[in-house]
């Protein structure tokens, strides 16, 4: 059974439909990506998985329970926790201090305090970068912030939102490397991508979403091949 | 070349200034204000300073000092220029049908009582020379300059708030004979003067000579340092009423008031971000729970005593505010501000409406409230009020910094920061904003329940905009999200404009004045908190342009 299903989801901005009926599921401990072009929807998708925007209609199930009706911070609290497009960190706060939101909900001090560790072992860099404040780290030091503020709060599962945006490709090399190795642990994936070739390739399952609608999906290798997906985003 | 028309620039500007000021009625409201009496009137000071500020200003960084003492002239002369022709152009045009402050009586301040044209030539030579005298001071070794700056200012503060201290030194023995030597009933005496400052520039060389080298301490010495500072000050705050009587009592109990709501208001501004001017309703909600609590009106509900009215007044200011952040809730930023401003009308405009009147008297308000008893001794007097104002806001401001610090406070900053990624990460925003609101309410509602004893009755007029606005400006001024910056802002903006009441109306253009050079030089505040203070160096230098977007929003 899907960790993640969706059925039919249907997503408006006032009048503009932005989800015309998205059916996609996730299954537990794989990496899904959802690619497509630029206002197809990706993001949209994750803030309605997130109940940072709520569907007209059809059903969000997480873990087997409806996701309508539940706020943002329920939903966080369930273990489904996003890394927001665009390196959404706390600029103001030092790095430390960011991690530590990411803790937010829990009060397994002990055990907080181990996972940073481990965090920090996989981000060498901001073990560096400690106290330093945020907003003035670099645009991938900032990515990682976002990814490992997500982390801390011991997700089950990962929403994260163009991770590679804005960054130089070795950089980029990195940040796949990082998805792959959470993954590992066991941590379930939803990744959204622009760069739909790295996506594709480190993906179990794939989806392509054209103006709202999924007209795309299979295994990750098999897209990678196929034709169309090709000729559109791969070049 | 350069330097010669950037010298005459600067000292025109000077002189433009105070030529403006002195049109618009400002120095001769200050004229008639004697600093040393009989020798020096506050407004010839003012252009006194002026000038020397002119001087300063275009000597300061000179490497030598025949360059910055001859560029101190010319800026004096150029400064003077504008005044002495305002003073020739007031004497022969007859001004006064368009300017009201344009008077004879100017004209006669200007030129020093001279005839126009010797007046003329008498502020040039004076503007030239007081130039020089500041120009002489910026390039002095700054020991010298500190002790010079020390002693005028101690002049200047000592002529200016004579009652006041004539006021607090009035005791025999030793210090009536101090305050005898310095003063009579009408102002500061010559020698008192010269007296005052000799001693304060003593007293700030004791101070260095104490202090050592001021650049080889440490951030956390200055940080000790700053704390002694802030604990003296607040010593001298706490037993200034019982020394210095009741109108000092009552001037700080006020600056006590608005601390308390400025520690409100800095929990739903500084750390949730919520720009709220319509928090005036909350100290009203207070005001009026404890008026029909307690008063012996007929308006009145039950007759509690003070201090069971106040535990009920601060909770219904909490509800109050929960259900005024409701509507707001999704709301934000300039919106914010225009939403909370209508609210708070709209509760003031329910509390006068003919409709509310059987409840809470409309216009007329409630009266007749008792004052608070403690066994059978009655706190009446403004002392003592202070003192349990006093009680308040430090049972408050403990509150405060626990909560600055809780899991509240953190969700609070992340909420101000992103909503959308603080929601993401498990907070709820609505229970975190109304909480904001509510305990935010709290504080003001704790003032307003003070307010309505310290009056003995509560009327709608009461509860003008200009409150919360000045809570506002008062947290802006003392350093967003900074306890200590509270109490600093509360004391510049209203203790300061409190004590210089008989300036009527222009103490509010001082007070303008004091916001804007505020805004332009330290616009984290007089006493910034740590998060505010790194927000601004981080915009300082930014590491990598336009990847800031969570510090950008308001
Ligand atoms: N808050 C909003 N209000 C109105 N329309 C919106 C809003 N957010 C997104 N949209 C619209 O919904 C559509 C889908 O946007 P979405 O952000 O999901 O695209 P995306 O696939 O993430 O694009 P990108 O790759 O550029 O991030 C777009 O047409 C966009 O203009
Ligand atoms: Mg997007």
């Amino acid at each position: 059974m899907p960790l993640l299903e969706l059925t039919g989801v249907h997503v408006f901005y006032d009048k503009i439909e932005a989800l015309k009926g998205i059916s996609l599921g996730v299954e537990p401990s794989t990496i899904a990506t959802l690619v497509g072009a630029n206002g197809a929807g990706k993001s949209t998708t994750l803030r309605a998985v997130s109940g940072l925007v709520h569907p007209r209609a059809g059903t969000i199930r997480y873990d087997g329970t409806a996701l309508a009706g539940r706020g943002a911070h329920e939903i966080a609290a369930m273990g489904l926790v996003q890394v927001p497009e665009g390196r959404r960190i706390f600029g103001r706060l030092t790095v430390e201090e960011n991690l530590a939101m990411g803790a937010f909900t829990r009060r397994d001090r002990r055990a907080v305090a181990e996972d940073r560790e481990r965090l920090l072992t996989l981000f060498p860099r901001l073990r560096e970068r400690l106290h330093q404040v945020a907003g003035t780290l670099s645009g991938g030091e900032q990515q990682m912030v976002a990814t490992a503020r997500a982390l801390m709060a011991r997700p089950r599962m990962l929403l994260m939102d163009e991770p590679s945006m804005g960054l130089s490709p070795m950089l980029v090399e990195q940040v796949f490397e990082t998805i792959r190795a959470i993954n590992k642990e066991g941590v379930t994936i939803l990744l959204v991508e622009q760069n739909a070739l790295m996506a594709l390739s480190i993906a179990d399952h794939g989806y392509v979403l054209e103006s709202g609608r999924i007209v795309l999906s299979g295994p990750g290798r098999d897209l990678l091949d196929d034709d169309r997906v090709r000729h559109a985003y791969l070049g | 070349m350069k330097l010669l028309r950037g010298s005459i620039a600067t000292g025109l500007m000077f002189g433009i200034g105070g030529a403006y000021l002195a049109l618009v009625g400002v120095l001769m409201m200050m004229q008639k204000r004697p600093v040393v009496f009989g020798a020096f009137s506050l407004g010839h000071t003012a252009l006194l300073l002026l000038g020397l500020g002119t001087g300063a200003m275009v000597a300061r960084h000179r490497e030598s000092r025949a360059v910055a003492l001859g560029l101190g002239l010319l800026a004096g002369l150029a400064a003077a220029l504008p005044i002495a022709l305002l003073g020739l152009t007031i004497a022969t045009l007859p001004l006064q049908a368009i300017f009201i402050a344009a008077s004879p009586a100017l004209v006669h301040m200007l030129s020093f009582g001279l005839a126009p044209p010797q007046g003329a030539a008498a502020m040039l030579g004076v503007g030239s020379l007081a130039a020089l005298s500041g120009a002489a001071l910026a390039i002095s070794p700054p020991r010298l300059r500190r002790a010079v700056i020390a002693g005028g200012m101690a002049v200047v503060v000592g002529g200016v708030f004579q009652e006041l201290i004539q006021l607090i030194l009035q005791y025999g023995g030793p210090i009536g004979a101090v305050r005898d030597f310095l003063y009579t009933w009408q102002g500061l005496r010559p020698e008192g003067a010269a007296a005052l400052f000799l001693a304060a520039a003593a007293a700030s060389e004791t101070l260095s000579w104490l202090r050592g080298t001021p650049h080889a301490a440490g951030a956390d010495e200055r940080r000790r340092r700053r704390f002694i500072a802030a604990g003296l000050a607040l010593l001298v705050l706490v037993l200034m009423p019982v020394l210095a009587g009741a109108y000092i009592g009552q001037v700080l109990m006020l600056v006590g008031l608005y601390i308390l709501m400025g520690m409100g208001l800095n929990l739903e501004v500084g750390l949730a971000g919520l720009l709220d001017l319509g928090f005036v309703a909350f100290f009203a909600v207070g005001a009026y729970t404890t008026a029909l609590l307690t008063s012996q009106s007929a308006l009145a509900l039950l007759h509690l005593t003070y201090w069971e009215a106040m535990p009920v007044a601060v909770l219904t200011a909490v509800v109050g505010g929960m259900l005024f952040g409701l509507p707001v809730l999704g709301v934000r930023g300039d919106y914010l501000a225009v939403a909370t401003l209508g609210l708070g009308e709209i509760v003031r405009i329910i509390v006068l409406s003919d409709f509310a009147a059987p409840l809470l008297g409309g216009p007329q308000g409630v009266l007749d409230i008792p004052k608070p008893r403690i066994g059978s001794l009655e706190l009446a007097s403004p002392v003592a009020l202070f003192y349990l104002t006093l009680v308040c806001a430090g049972v408050a401001a403990f509150i405060a910094w626990r909560l600055e610090n809780s899991r509240l406070g953190r969700a609070w900053e992340a909420l101000r920061d992103d909503e959308d990624v603080a929601q993401a990460l498990g907070i709820n925003l609505v229970r975190s904003k109304l909480l904001a609101y509510g305990l935010g309410a709290a504080f003001a509602g704790l003032a307003g329940s003070i307010f309505a004893v310290m009056l003995g009755s509560v009327y709608p007029s009461s509860f003008q905009l200009l409150i919360s606005i000045n809570v506002l400006a008062l947290i802006i001024v003392g350093g967003m999200g900074s306890l200590p910056g509270v109490v600093l802002g509360a004391i510049a903006l209203i203790a300061l404009p409190e004590l210089l009441r008989e300036f009527g109306d222009y103490r509010y253009l001082f007070y303008g004045a004091v916001l804007i050079v505020m805004m332009r030089l330290k616009p984290e505040g007089l006493w910034p908190s740590e998060v505010r203070s790194r927000e601004l160096h981080a915009a300082e230098e930014p590491a990598d342009a336009g990847m800031i977007p969570a510090a950008e929003r308001p």
